[in-house]
């Protein structure tokens, strides 16, 4: 046999050794390498397996309700079954799922595009809706064939829904989807809520928020009206599925916002125009309550909410009648002869007139080398300020133009609200231009521009040149001279509504400030005014009232048309005057005071006055005129 | 006198283990109970059953009964013929092995094989025969007749591609090498290049991790592997998202541990391989820092106890091969740990004893068979 040699064998014990050692030290070095992890590390692993395992799912809060002032619901939600889709589960094979189920359930290329952009903004997790609203029998089917689709249920979520369609739509506005740009901003809001108060952390909550008012008092009561999205701690698999709750926070449902507008007056306002476009503002002056705000034509904010289709969406943008344009708020307007009840009280005010003090008019009026032509050929004769008024002399207004010069007219009309921001609370009100020597330096760049010239002061005596205000600036200034100088800021909400308690807190605003008005100066004009609908311009328009309005008339134009013949009809229509009215009613103590505008309809008094008339009406006697369909409630 | 059924089955069991070392099957026994009872826990929410589990530990018993009863020399003597096996499956996994998940590894055979597991006992073998052969009249050049028996499957299995399995047999026929004697001045050059190596990688990971840049001799995915453990989160939620998961799954188990079923990386489905390669993550997870030092404890006693049987066995084919088998059953355990505890790269190598798995059971089994074998058999072969 092969000899027991002692020198190999003591070289191999010597490896053996040297080998335990290798062992040992690789042991030390994983043991250290524990001791790491699971003692020095260990409350770093242990929270991050603990948000690895915990997810927060959010419980969207109830929005609140829009309630008019009569206490109708034009903004609701309600409970609709939506086929959800779990991401994770069907990753890969979207589309093969999305084509089997499209042969049990109708399924549009818009839900299937909609569905995979969440899909990919969501890096595969979660749940998503991928149909909404299933009528019974598509419920029925899809449940019948449940068991072929894992990861896909049926379930209840709420939508928004304004139940009167088009009606109101501007001022109401609509909700949409949060987007990344609206996230952001809540955001910020959030860090600047929390620096007031450490414990607003919950509404921090961002994911619970799926849906952000985008225009309208959904998006200015937005706040009000979302409450506060509660969430579930569930324990979740690495895949997103949820395995168990562990505590779940409740939602506190949004505030109900109770609107100062009669919904009805806004309903019959917005069929009296038809098609034709224009804004309608009615304020109560004692205390600003917006009661009507009609922009036409409008569209349907329920096309929103889910995300308004390509089509629906160009045709809308597209449009020539400018459908998405909040004309009340935005669009601005030559107030025309509407001015000149404001034109007459700063005269009185100023003391450049008297109430009986006379001019003559010959029908024309010459400054400088230019003539400025009244309404009437021959003109309106021996005219003092009554007569101003009730006839709408232009000659008179264009002297006392020239005689206050464009400052003093500035300041006077500022207070009154004209080219002023009036707080309502809507976003993106519209300035207008109330024109002054200053603002005239501000806001042209050439030297020669920046001048005022004497001859650009004349036209704005009867409410053209460079004047232009929004239909709600011309109410405004309406409400406060009606409500004898005291200043109220308009608004559209009046009270907030706690949907349990129905516990209203009113969140009307109180009197802005006084305007130093004579109470003389102002029955002046208030007379006046009640004369026009007597035996004035629109006098045919108010025949036969209960009680006493109020108004004037006003046509303006929309572009120069020099001195040639202007001849309603033959103008293309976008070229057409605007037809334009201001009224209050009851003349003695006014509860509601109405600017409006029909765009390119032509006189105020043909077609403007009449609809400020059936307005009136039904505001105070509650008559409903015949040719409108009846107000139905939505069921 | 009529034996007492008592007395039978007594002595049934005394048959059945006699010969058997105590001290190697209790530390045996130890990590087999714990591998059952963490494989309760890990194989929650997988396809695997009790019964497969037990099955394979039966099996794994069965075939270390057998080899502890096959003397040393049958071993010493059928060593050619069971490496020429392994490398000629080997080949044959070349030319028409199937494919798996981008791997040509398996062997269709009527039943599926994969011949480089085989390999991991028949290399140790080989060369402890050949040193064996060369006893006394061992020269140079047969470090380098060893060097050609150790390459030629590495250089097979790593081209699969298999670089775990590879690292696995190199390092077997690596240590017989060595403990035959390879002299130190050959080895501590490669220690030292090796030592280098690492730490070069460590300082310019980042450069060399680069998107465009391409390593020599490695795959793109192999590449990826060491990358994302130099920095996990460097892709949080792809390459490194294993690494990155079973650290946590380590970490958040604390001195304690979470408790048995307790885990929640484990059982929500975030560690990845949770039953088999990586199991060690949900043993860490549940049974914390405890648990892992009885559990490195019963792994360096198992070594301890292998060198130890190795170092008293009677010649030298024995003795290298025991302990060649020994260091195996320590690589696999060091390679495992460091891997899931984030120290080394992710490579396919189970936890001995512990990961799910027939195949390395199996294996496993045969390694401590055959260390069985060699402590029953110390006196038989002595001359």
């Amino acid at each position: 046999m092969v000899s027991y040699k002692k020198p190999d064998l003591d070289s191999f014990q010597e490896r053996i050794h040297i080998a335990t050692l290798f062992v040992t030290f690789c042991f030390l070095l994983l043991i250290t390498r524990l001791v790491w992890l699971q003692l020095v590390s260990h409350g770093k692993y242990a929270l991050l397996a603990e948000s690895n395992r915990i997810a927060l799912v959010p419980a969207p809060a109830n929005r609140g309700l829009l309630i008019d002032r009569n206490g109708i619901v034009i903004g609701r939600n309600y409970s609709a079954l939506t086929l959800d889709v779990n991401a994770e589960e069907v990753k890969g094979n979207v589309d093969q799922l999305i084509n089997e189920l499209s042969e049990i359930i109708d399924i549009s290329p818009r839900d299937r595009r909609n569905f995979k952009r969440s899909l990919e903004d969501s890096r595969n997790m979660g749940t998503f809706p991928l149909r909404s609203m299933l009528n019974e029998a598509e419920t029925a089917r899809f449940m019948a064939n449940r068991y072929r689709f894992p990861g896909v249920e049926v379930r209840a979520r709420s939508f928004r829904e304004y139940p009167y369609n088009e009606l109101a739509s501007h001022l109401i506005g609509y909700i949409g989807r949060v987007s990344q740009k609206d996230k952001e901003k809540m955001q910020a809001e959030i860090e600047g809520a929390k620096a007031d108060d450490p414990d607003a952390l919950q509404a921090s909550f961002l994911p619970g928020i799926q849906y952000v008012g985008k225009i309208g008092l959904e998006q200015s009561y937005e706040t009000v009206l979302r409450g506060v999205p509660g969430y579930d701690q569930v324990e979740i698999t690495a895949g997103g599925k949820p395995v168990r709750t562990l505590s779940s926070s409740p939602s506190i449902p949004g505030k109900n916002v109770v609107l100062s507008v009669d919904i009805k007056l806004q309903y019959l306002v917005e069929q009296l125009y038809g098609n034709f476009r224009g804004a309608f503002v009615a304020i109560e002056p004692e205390t600003g309550d917006v009661l009507a705000f009609v922009s036409k034509p409008n569209f349907n904010p329920n096309d929103f909410v889910e995300g308004i289709d390509a089509v629906t969406w160009k045709e809308l943008n597209d449009s020539p009648q400018k459908p998405l344009y909040n004309r009340p708020l935005k669009g601005i307007y030559p107030p025309g002869s509407t001015y000149k009840p404001f034109m007459a009280l700063a005269a009185l005010e100023n003391k450049k007139r008297t109430p009986s003090q006379t001019i003559s008019d010959p029908g024309y009026f010459d400054f400088g080398n230019h003539t400025f032509r009244d309404d009437k050929k021959g003109g309106h004769g021996i005219v003092d300020m009554q007569k101003s008024i009730v006839e709408s002399c232009d000659t008179y207004y264009y002297t006392l133009a020239r005689d206050m010069g464009v400052n003093m007219m500035h300041d006077f009309m500022k207070p009154l609200g004209f080219g002023q921001i009036t707080g309502i609370d809507l976003q993106g009100e519209s300035r207008g231009v109330l024109p002054s020597t200053e603002w005239k330096k501000n806001t042209f760049k050439k030297p020669e521009q920046q001048k005022w010239y004497e001859g650009e002061t004349i036209s704005l005596g009867i409410g053209q040149g460079y004047n232009a205000f929004t239909i709600l600036q011309l109410a405004h200034a309406m409400a406060n001279v009606a409500n004898n100088g005291i200043v109220m800021k308009p608004h559209l909400v009046k009270a907030v509504e706690d949907p349990f308690t129905r516990n209203r807190v009113l969140t009307t605003p109180k009197e802005s400030y006084r305007i130093d008005l004579s109470q003389e100066n102002i029955e002046v004009i208030k007379k006046a005014m009640v004369e026009v609908n007597v035996s004035g311009t629109s006098a045919t328009a108010f025949k036969g009232t209960g009680y006493q309005v109020g108004g004037k008339t006003g046509t303006a134009q929309v572009f120069s048309l020099n001195s040639k013949d202007y001849k309603h009809g033959s103008t293309a229509e976008f070229l057409r005057d605007h037809a334009l009215y201001i009224a209050f009613a009851p003349a003695d103590k006014p509860t509601i005071v109405i600017a409006m505008v029909v765009e390119n309809a032509g006189f105020g008094a043909q077609y403007a006055a009449p609809i400020a008339r059936k307005a009136l009406d039904f505001y105070i006697e509650g008559k409903w005129p015949k040719e409108v369909p009846e107000w139905k409630r939505a069921p | 006198m009529e034996k007492s059924p008592l007395i039978k089955i007594k002595g049934f069991f005394f048959a059945i283990f006699s010969g058997l070392d105590r001290q190697l099957g209790l530390i045996l026994l130890g990590l087999a109970a714990i591998g059952f009872f963490t494989f309760l826990s890990s194989s929650q929410n997988t396809p695997v059953q009790i019964v497969d589990e037990l099955r394979n530990l039966a099996l794994s018993f069965v075939v270390m009964w057998i080899v502890s009863r096959i003397p040393p020399k049958w071993l010493e003597m059928g060593a050619i013929w069971i490496y020429g096996l392994g490398v000629a499956l080997l080949i044959a996994v070349a030319v028409f092995g199937l494919i798996k998940k981008g791997a040509r590894r398996w062997l269709n055979i009527g039943f599926v094989i994969q011949p480089s597991e085989l390999m991991k006992i028949a290399m140790p073998l080989m060369l402890a025969w050949y040193f064996q052969k060369r006893e006394g009249i061992q020269k140079t050049w047969d470090y380098a007749v060893a060097a050609i028996i150790l390459v030629i499957p590495v250089f097979l299995i790593a081209r699969q591609p298999d670089l775990g399995t590879a690292l696995l047999v190199f390092a077997a026929g690596l240590y017989v090498i060595i403990l035959a004697g390879l002299p130190w001045k050959w080895i501590l050059p490669f220690v030292g290049i090796g030592v280098i190596g690492i730490l070069l990688i460590i300082i310019f990971g980042s450069t060399i991790c680069a998107h465009d840049v391409a390593w020599p001799f490695v795959h793109n995915y192999q590449k990826h592997r060491i990358c994302t453990l130099l920095d996990p989160s460097s892709d949080p939620l792809g390459k490194g998202f294993h690494t990155i998961q079973s650290m946590i799954a380590i970490g958040s188990g604390g001195f304690f541990g979470k408790g048995w079923f307790q885990g929640t990386q484990a059982h929500l489905e975030f560690i990845p391989e949770k039953h088999t390669d990586f199991v060690f993550a949900v043993f860490s997870e549940e049974f914390g820092l405890l648990g892992n030092l009885v559990l490195l404890a019963l792994f360096f006693a198992l070594i301890k106890r292998g060198l130890a049987i190795s170092a008293s066995a009677p010649n030298l084919f024995t003795r290298l091969l025991g302990a060649s088998v020994t260091l195996i059953f320590f690589t696999y355990a060091f390679v495992n740990i460091g891997m899931v505890s984030g120290l080394l790269p992710v490579v396919g190598v189970p936890l001995p004893f512990i990961s799910y798995g027939g195949t390395a059971l199996v294996t496993l089994g045969f390694g401590a068979g055959i260390l069985m074998s060699i402590h029953r058999h110390r006196r038989l072969v002595q001359s």
